[in-house]
């Protein structure tokens, strides 16, 4: 009480100590330096991994007619193919519009259940959420199989419908993991703030909880419109003359044709999937900016 | 309420509005637990009053106030606001401000965006929510920090951003769960202060929930003192300080002498084997009759004397031995052992008692309207 009264007419400390805004520290740098052998290491291992993309892109500029390595000439002759070939074209168009809404779907779907799954610990939520994730961990061939077989009976085999609901179910654990992982810096006090200030529950959503969680909502679309992009096992067994998708082209293109226009092609998933995987990064910086 | 939810421009900045009367009637909030979290409680909070709920951890006050602002559903009982009953109506419809322990800003939104946040969902024209907000960011001394975002506030002004924002509707009352709890101490006396002079000027009922005695002192017009899921009393800070009703109340709030009574008949108590005169004005109603009572004195109101000095006449003595003293900053207190030696109490020291040294034997007594018997 006495406290109280004396610090009526001075200026409260925190008023006069931050008159400048001030930006949260960027990340904190270890101590210990990095070792140069595991610089090597680590340069190896960075190297397994992307050289095996990046030979495809010099192969695309060859002018061979078959499959050789080192590639011969230069050319873009291959390119030419890719985007003057109705099939390749067609295959693109239908892989981007699968790709597209089955994120869109899964999207919707994980984010969905990350939400109503967040506060829920019951028996009964953990075993939804195994649900939900299982395509994560069941063989493609599987999953392929049982949809191909249930899709024929529902007349979905060969339509876009068809591969849209079978790669969403693929897609919605990436986002039901990327989502759930952003609602663990949620504070859930935030939705009774916005309740208490007038809000009802979806203008909630709208306003506070969806920008908070904008981050793994992209993410977990990003990952979901990839792995539909990519996807072959099942659209190997959904595909018909009418509609098939890249990697299907991409596979026929190999085992039936030998066209080595597939190298022009993967190099235009690679350089597509690359600049998708640099925005997530740009999302996620600007993010850490504020 | 309704003078700043209409559109029509309010002329006066922020003008007093009248406070809202909130009734709980027997209301329960059973989790499922050994025993209900809020256990039949009724309470009224006047217009315009500052209630704290005061209690320790685990008492129910926080669900309590959950209760009241909508975000739990009641097992039994209702709350009303002025005369409505609100108990069904869903949180975003009550037009209740609420401030919480860790602020509850929208980290994605800058000073002025919160607390244009209840305006935009009332959807003011854009003109009256700038003036509103500059108004009340002026009431909370945080001009020119709008274009700020939370992370770069320090604690003691993120709260100051969460009362403006809670406070700009004009909402029927204010709800504050420990808001100074996560706060330094000179801090928490300089909002404490800062929330009283927004009580005043803005004077809408306020509910304070802490579990800081002296915080609710400071603060409240009455406090309602939670144990167990039930309000053991409701008063003033004066008389639950003064007139305690139960060893509970009379142990929270401030330092207490009790002494456990075997007897209490005909005007005199028994402890011990001392027989002390009682007056019936100073037995607390709570105590019944064959029930256990004890009786509680405060430390300030116990003189001592040397073991051969004289006590006044009427006054009730006990023997006692300085066991230590404890230097206080503005006093100091006598740590003694009383009458058999099995009890300890506290004397403050005045003036010319500081010359008692420890281990003395002394007479402690007190006036027979000092002391209060309550239930035990
Ligand atoms: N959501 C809940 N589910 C189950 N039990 C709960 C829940 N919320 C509170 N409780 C229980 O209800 C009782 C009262 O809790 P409450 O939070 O109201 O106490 P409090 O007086 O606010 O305490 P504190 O000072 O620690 O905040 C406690 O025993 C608590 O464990
Ligand atoms: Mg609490």
């Amino acid at each position: 009480m006495t406290t109280a009264l004396r610090d009526t007419d001075t200026e409260p400390a925190e008023v006069r100590t931050a008159r400048r805004p001030r930006r949260p520290r960027r990340r904190e740098r270890g101590v210990d330096p990095i070792p140069w052998w595991l610089r090597i290491v680590v340069a190896l291992v960075g190297l397994y991994f992307i050289l095996p993309t990046l030979f495809v892109i010099p192969m695309s500029f060859s002018t061979a007619t078959t499959f050789q390595f080192p590639p011969k000439g230069f050319s873009f002759q291959l390119y030419e193919n890719f985007f003057t070939h109705k099939v390749w074209l067609q295959s693109l168009r239908n892989s981007v519009l699968v790709a597209l809404l089955a994120a869109l779907l899964a999207t919707v779907v994980g984010t969905a259940a990350a939400l109503g799954l967040h506060h829920l610990t019951g028996r009964l939520a953990r075993l939804v959420r195994t649900l939900l994730m299982i395509s994560i961990v069941t063989p493609a061939i599987v999953i392929a199989v049982a949809v191909y077989i249930s899709f024929l009976k529902w007349h979905l085999v060969g339509s876009l419908g068809g591969y849209v609901l079978a790669h969403a179910v693929i897609g919605v654990p990436f986002v039901l993991v990327s989502v759930t992982s952003a609602l663990g810096g949620f504070d859930p006090k935030l939705l009774r703030a916005s309740a208490s200030l007038g809000a009802p529950p979806w203008r909630t959503f709208l306003r506070v909880t969806m920008p908070l969680i904008s981050r793994g909502i992209v993410t977990g679309a990003i990952f979901a419109f990839v792995t539909s992009f990519d996807e072959v096992v099942i659209a190997l067994f959904l595909r018909s003359p009418r509609f098939q998708t890249l990697p299907v082209q991409m596979y026929n293109s190999v085992t039936v044709e030998i066209d080595p226009t597939i190298a022009a092609s993967s190099s235009v998933v690679v350089i597509a999937v690359t600049v998708l995987c640099l925005v997530l990064q740009f999302v996620g910086t600007r993010r850490k900016s504020r | 309420m309704s003078v700043t939810t209409s559109h029509a421009a309010a002329p006066a900045p922020l003008p007093p509005r009248a406070g809202t009367r909130i009734r709980l009637a027997n209301v329960t909030k059973d989790y499922g637990l050994a025993v209900p979290a809020v256990d039949d409680v009724s309470l009224t909070i006047e217009p315009g009053e500052f209630m704290t709920l005061l209690g320790p951890s685990g008492s129910g006050k926080t669900t309590t106030l959950n209760l009241i602002a909508g975000f739990e559903t009641l097992t039994a009982g209702t709350i009303s606001l002025n005369g409505a009953d609100v108990s069904e109506l869903p949180s975003h419809k009550r037009n209740l401000g609420m401030l919480f322990q860790n602020y509850a800003l929208f980290p994605h939104m800058t000073v002025a965006q919160n607390v244009a946040y209840p305006l935009r969902e009332r959807k003011l024209p854009k003109a009256d929510i700038t003036r509103k907000v500059a108004e009340v960011l002026d009431l909370v001394q945080l001009t020119g920090r709008d274009g700020h975002f939370p992370a770069q506030l320090s604690g003691g002004q993120q709260q100051r951003v969460a009362l403006a924002r809670a406070i700009v509707f004009g909402p029927k009352a204010l709800l504050l769960d420990e808001p100074l709890g996560a706060l330094d101490r000179n801090l928490r006396a300089t909002l404490q202060l800062e929330i009283r002079r927004i009580h005043r000027e803005v004077g809408s009922t306020f509910v304070f929930v802490t579990h800081d005695q002296e915080e609710a002192m400071n603060l409240s017009d009455r406090i309602a003192l939670f144990n167990n899921g039930r309000i053991e009393q409701v008063g003033t800070p004066e008389a639950l300080y003064q007139s305690p009703e139960t060893l509970f109340t009379a142990r929270f709030l401030g330092d207490s002498n009790v002494f456990e009574l075997s007897r209490v008949a005909e005007g005199t108590g028994t402890w011990e084997d001392q027989t002390w005169p009682v007056d019936s004005r100073t037995v607390s109603p709570r105590v019944g009759a064959g029930g256990r009572s004890a009786l509680v004195v405060r430390p300030e109101d116990v003189r001592l004397v040397a073991g051969d000095g004289v006590v006044p006449p009427g006054a009730t003595s006990v023997p006692a031995t300085i066991r230590d003293i404890e230097y206080m900053g503005a006093y100091r207190t006598a740590v003694l052992s009383l009458g058999r030696g099995n009890a300890v109490g506290r004397a403050r020291l005045d003036a010319t008692e500081s010359k008692l040294g420890i281990g003395q034997p002394v007479l402690a007594w007190w006036l027979v309207e000092r002391q209060r018997i309550v239930a035990a």
